[in-house]
């Protein structure tokens, strides 16, 4: 599977003309995990959206390549990405709470995308389902299993959409802010089962986020977003090293614990980088 | 300025707030960290007068609070919300939600004083008679914190207040929530799930778990890893790694 993207615009008219909120964004994934990172408005989510052709209506997007695993998906037909969505590429947003249907029980949710892309008998759904949710660590499968979303935590709801991304065994999973809901003790949880999964089944990961340190610490890669742009791209690990004066303006103005700051250093934008 | 004295907190069977106590000196900052459900909310929720149903004892400048608060109370205790959007009138100009505690207080001279506060939370004179909408985020949370100032505090209570903004903003949100400290001597207490943020903010934490405040730790002691709880230590080293990465 490889997700290949050159040159990438994606724009949307308004009362005073065109505005352009990806601009000319190259991105070539393989099997890895890649952390796309950026401020409100950078972009980030249209990029990775773009892939499975999950953009508002009135945006105009245009690539010179967009494609996944060498399907065309400019061109491709709604049916051949309903193909892709979910069965092939699996995407995870920040707050279950709004992401799964409240009338539904959790086991339900599991079982409906087991069977809508495996085809399979009821029993087969719930056995299904019942080994996803063990293998999301959710301790008491069958209670989780019979229960709507708001008798659920964060974190466990956050497991539960997990697991139903799943169940059609994807080779892409795309992650938007997928802990930013969530506590610190239970982000970290959630990372590692997540970590642990992607290895485990092979898969590849974007992971969107507005945390610099996170992304890093958990990615092979990061692409740093800026109005539409990609600006720096960094290796894991390398994040000291990173150059770019947005990026250092990102980690110079976060508070850290380590290195007590007297007062934080306020970014500058330059004008040059919109360029 | 604040005494807190073995504060519980009962919604119904659920007991949210179980004895709490703790101080802080006028002009200083405490902060409390914890993690959603354990209370850190409610404590401020409790002390601003927002919830009645309290038992224990607090204490602002040395006076007992009651439920039911006299309307100075009001004046000298103000409270800034995490989400700007939603404290917000949406129909309101920033005019009219600077001069809503004006009207409320009794004060005189609106013009001089709604000009003062925008220049002092740096928003320029042109955002007077914009609706919340019109405004970005770090600038909302601005208004935010001219409206609480508006009525003269002594003691700001912050309820997350950059958890809803991009950290370059948030760096600007707490320069500006230092600086304003040093120049009108206010108190704060700082809610926030963000060790780093309560740290940077405030000498003193004080660290919620399950209702109970499980230990109160200096910042230099905090920095530096000595810590006593279990839950201080793991969110100290959640806090730290991602720094080290």
């Amino acid at each position: 599977m490889r997700v290949e993207i050159e040159n990438l615009t994606i724009a949307f008219p308004t009362a005073t003309g065109i505005s352009h909120a990806v601009r000319g964004v190259s991105l070539d994934l393989g099997n890895e995990k890649l952390g796309i990172v950026g401020e409100s408005g950078s972009g980030k989510s249209l990029t990775a959206r773009s892939i499975l052709k999950l953009l508002p209506r009135s945006a105009q997007i245009t690539a010179d390549k967009l494609s996944f695993d060498g399907i065309d998906v400019l061109t491709a037909s709604e049916s051949a990405m309903r193909a892709i969505r979910g069965k092939r590429a699996g995407l995870i947003l920040q707050d279950p709470k709004y992401s799964l249907n409240p009338v539904m029980t959790a086991g339900d949710q599991i079982a409906e995308s087991w069977r809508m892309h495996r085809k399979g008998s009821a029993r087969e759904a719930r056995e299904a389902t019942m080994d996803l949710l063990a293998q999301v660590k959710i301790n008491d499968p069958a209670r989780v299993f019979g229960a709507y979303p708001h008798e659920l935590s964060g974190g466990m709801g956050q497991r539960v959409m997990i697991a139903m991304m799943l169940a059609p065994d994807p080779e892409l999973l795309i992650a938007d802010e997928p802990t930013s809901a969530l506590d610190a003790t239970v982000q970290a949880e959630i990372l590692r089962l997540m970590e642990d999964l992607v290895a485990r089944r092979g898969m590849s990961l974007i992971l969107i986020s507005h945390d610099l340190p996170l992304v890093s610490h958990f990615c092979d890669r990061v692409a740093v977003m800026y109005a539409g742009r990609i600006v720096e791209q960094l290796g894991a690990g390398e994040l000291a090293q990173a150059h770019h004066p947005y990026t250092r303006g990102l980690l110079d103005c976060m508070p850290a614990l380590s290195q007590p700051k007297s007062r934080l250093p306020v970014m500058t934008r330059d004008p040059a980088w919109l360029l | 300025m604040i005494t807190i004295e073995n504060l519980h907190v009962r919604f119904g069977k659920v007991h949210a707030v179980r004895g709490i106590s703790f101080t802080v000196p006028a002009g200083s900052s405490f902060g409390i960290v914890g993690e959603s459900g354990s209370g850190k909310s409610t404590v401020l929720r409790a002390l601003s007068g927002l919830n009645d149903d309290w038992t224990g004892a607090m204490r602002i400048k040395g006076t007992a609070l009651a439920p039911g608060r006299g309307k100075d109370f009001f004046r000298r205790v103000q409270m800034v919300f995490q989400d700007p959007y939603g404290s917000l009138h949406p129909r309101q100009t920033v005019d009219r939600a600077l001069s809503e505690p004006l009207v409320v207080h009794g004060m005189d001279d609106h013009e001089a004083r709604i000009l003062r506060a925008l220049s002092e939370v740096a928003l320029p004179a042109s955002v007077r008679f914009r609706y919340p909408h019109q405004l970005s985020g770090g600038q909302r949370q601005r208004v935010a914190v001219a409206r609480a100032l508006m009525a003269e505090p002594e003691v700001l209570l912050l309820d997350e207040p950059t958890s809803a903004l991009d950290v370059s903003v948030q760096a600007e949100v707490l320069n500006l929530l230092a600086d304003l400290q040093e120049r009108r001597g206010l108190t704060y207490v700082l809610v926030s799930h963000n060790l780093a943020v309560v740290a940077h903010l405030c000498p003193v934490v004080g660290v919620m778990q399950g209702g109970e405040m499980v230990e109160i730790v200096s910042r230099d002691d905090l920095r530096a890893g000595r810590t006593v709880h279990p839950h201080t230590t793991e969110l100290r080293r959640l806090s730290t790694e991602l720094e080290e990465a």
